[in-house]
């Protein structure tokens, strides 16, 4: 069991008040909070020991490389890496995700096919179709049900020689739903395909042992798991990191450079062109540091708890309907309130402290598929408490009061 | 009424509530009021797309006027265009280009004119002074 108040304390914004109300902070799908170690490691950073990576043989800029070298190691034990050169630091899921893509563009031919999920955020829909226009490929749509659930059925019909690709996200970031990513990597695999695994709203839950799914490539940003904005992780399978040409020139991804020709460098660094986000990289290895001190059982011991207290509450509001209702989901409830707009709670709720997301979260293939402009999103963490969420409940009931 | 005189009018009502509670109703009330915009012109030219809520805006010429109508899927956007409406429509093209938006600030908008609000105020308003633009350029 947490001790609930002992892990507020860490995030000094949770005792903020947000329009003169305690904030109760309910986007953490959006991004989660940071707690004081990681705020103090970035302003350590630059206070001790600031310097470019990897080139200089100061003595700073060597404290700067084995902290950043440090960090990679740290991220490849949570993940269970084989390889610390298999995880490479991005910006962030969107800039893996588009790497990856790219990449493909120099294998695949016109006729093949990538298979992407019916729900998935718009930075794991467009790079792939971007790819296609460029390729000839096509994109195909692994379908779900009025569940939110991925019509497994229907992926293994749409598997054939002719796929290349499978990208789907671990969770989904508007529904809260699971997905059963082991069985889609096993099945693509038997056609050869690549899986890419979105993993952004799945870190801040659960630690994905990527040698264990056998996923080629999955992709997660630094800011949904405690750590900075501007950093992210790509693992990728070693065999498939050297298949793939590299996404970006610059400095360090080379070995030798002529006008005539340039041999790129070894990996990570063929995929890391330029000075990388250093501070963000070292504390990112702090975030998941801090993660684990927390523990995934409790992580998710609360959030469950969170979840289910949720459900019941919301749903004792008259004409609340949840989007989202996956045998097994995290702690997400997206939802709506017949006849009102969730541009309209959401902006009532924030005057009364509250965070939450609305619309379409980026996931308007979704919001097509059950008809409706958007939902409002209640993403709860560990960090939050029944309280909140009871806080929540009446302020929503007040908006509905003034809003029918 | 000149536009002036009506921002004037707005902001003296809104300084008779004390919290942002009665704003909102206030605003909800006008968006309830707001007469509707005739189906025929919720049309995909007509639509103003803000990242949340849907508006659709249709400018008629009346004479040396432009007469607007409007509606939106979300209450509160339909109240703050109700506002605009009752600003701008049956004024003239030059008028309208003239105008400032400070009331908005003054009545305790302030905070949806910032361009990254999602109800897409400020895309209502450039696309109200469009109008007129089109209007001064056709007559």
């Amino acid at each position: 069991m947490l001790d609930i108040n002992k892990i507020r304390a860490d995030f000094p914004i949770l005792s903020q008040k947000v329009n003169g109300k305690p904030l109760v902070y309910f986007d953490n799908g959006a991004t989660s909070q940071k707690p004081q170690v990681v705020i103090d490691a970035i302003s350590k950073y630059y206070q001790e020991i600031n310097a470019n990576i990897h080139r200089g043989v100061h003595t700073l800029s060597q404290l700067a490389t084995d902290a950043y070298e440090s960090s990679r190691g740290k991220i490849q034990q949570h993940i269970n890496a084989e390889f610390a050169h298999e995880v490479l630091f991005t910006s962030g899921t969107t800039f893996g995700i588009n790497l990856v893509a790219n990449g493909f563009a120099s294998i695949l031919k016109p006729g093949d096919e990538v298979l992407v999920s019916a729900m998935e955020h718009h930075s794991n829909i467009v790079p792939w179709q971007m790819l296609c226009e460029k390729t000839g490929a096509t994109l195909k749509v692994i379908p779900m049900n009025d569940n939110g659930e991925l019509i497994m059925a229907e992926y293994d019909k749409l598997l054939s020689d002719k796929t290349k690709v499978v990208t789907v996200n671990h969770i989904s970031n508007a529904l809260g739903t699971v997905n059963p990513i082991k069985y889609m990597i096993d099945k693509a695999h038997e056609f050869g395909a690549a899986v890419l695994i979105d993993g952004a709203q799945a870190v801040p839950h659960l630690i994905p042992d990527v040698q264990a799914l056998d996923c080629d490539f999955y992709v997660f940003s630094g800011h949904k798991i405690c750590g900075p904005t501007g950093v992210g992780i790509l693992y990728g399978k070693e065999a498939w990191l050297n298949k793939l040409p590299p996404y970006q020139g610059g400095g360090e991804m080379i070995k030798d450079v002529t006008f005539e020709k340039t041999t790129y460098a070894e990996l990570p660094h063929k995929f890391e062109a330029g000075t990388p986000n250093i501070a963000g990289g070292i504390v990112l290895g702090t975030a998941v540091d801090y993660m684990n001190s927390v523990g995934f059982e409790n992580i998710q011991e609360q959030e469950l708890e969170l979840l289910e207290y949720g459900t019941k509450r919301l749903l004792e509001i008259e004409g609340l309907k949840i989007y989202g209702t996956a045998a097994t989901k995290t702690s997400v409830i997206s939802f709506n309130i017949e006849g009102i707009h969730p541009y309209d709670i959401g902006t009532i709720i924030d005057k009364l402290g509250i965070a939450v997301r609305t619309g379409h979260h980026c996931a308007q293939p979704i919001m097509n598929y059950f008809k409706i402009p958007g939902t409002i999103r209640a993403s709860f963490s560990f960090y939050n408490t029944k309280e909140e969420i009871d806080v929540m409940v009446e302020a929503i009931k007040r908006a509905k009061t003034m809003l029918s | 009424m000149k536009i002036k005189d009506i921002q004037e009018e707005i902001v003296d009502e809104f300084s008779m509530f004390d919290d942002w509670m009665e704003r909102y109703e206030y605003i909800i009330e006008l968006g309830k009021k707001l007469p509707l915009i005739e189906e025929e012109y919720k049309t995909e030219d007509n639509l103003i797309k803000g990242c949340q809520s849907k508006v659709w805006l249709q400018g008629e010429q009346n004479e040396d006027k432009i007469v607007f109508t409007a509606d939106s899927d979300a209450i509160l956007t339909k109240g703050i265009i109700a506002i605009l409406i009752r600003t701008f429509s049956n004024q003239s093209a030059t008028d309208i280009l003239e105008a400032d938006m400070n009331f908005i600030d003054e009545i305790g908008l302030k905070e949806h004119l910032s361009p990254t609000r999602a109800n897409g105020l400020v895309s209502m308003i450039k696309n109200i002074k469009m109008y007129a633009l089109a209007f001064n350029a056709k007559n």
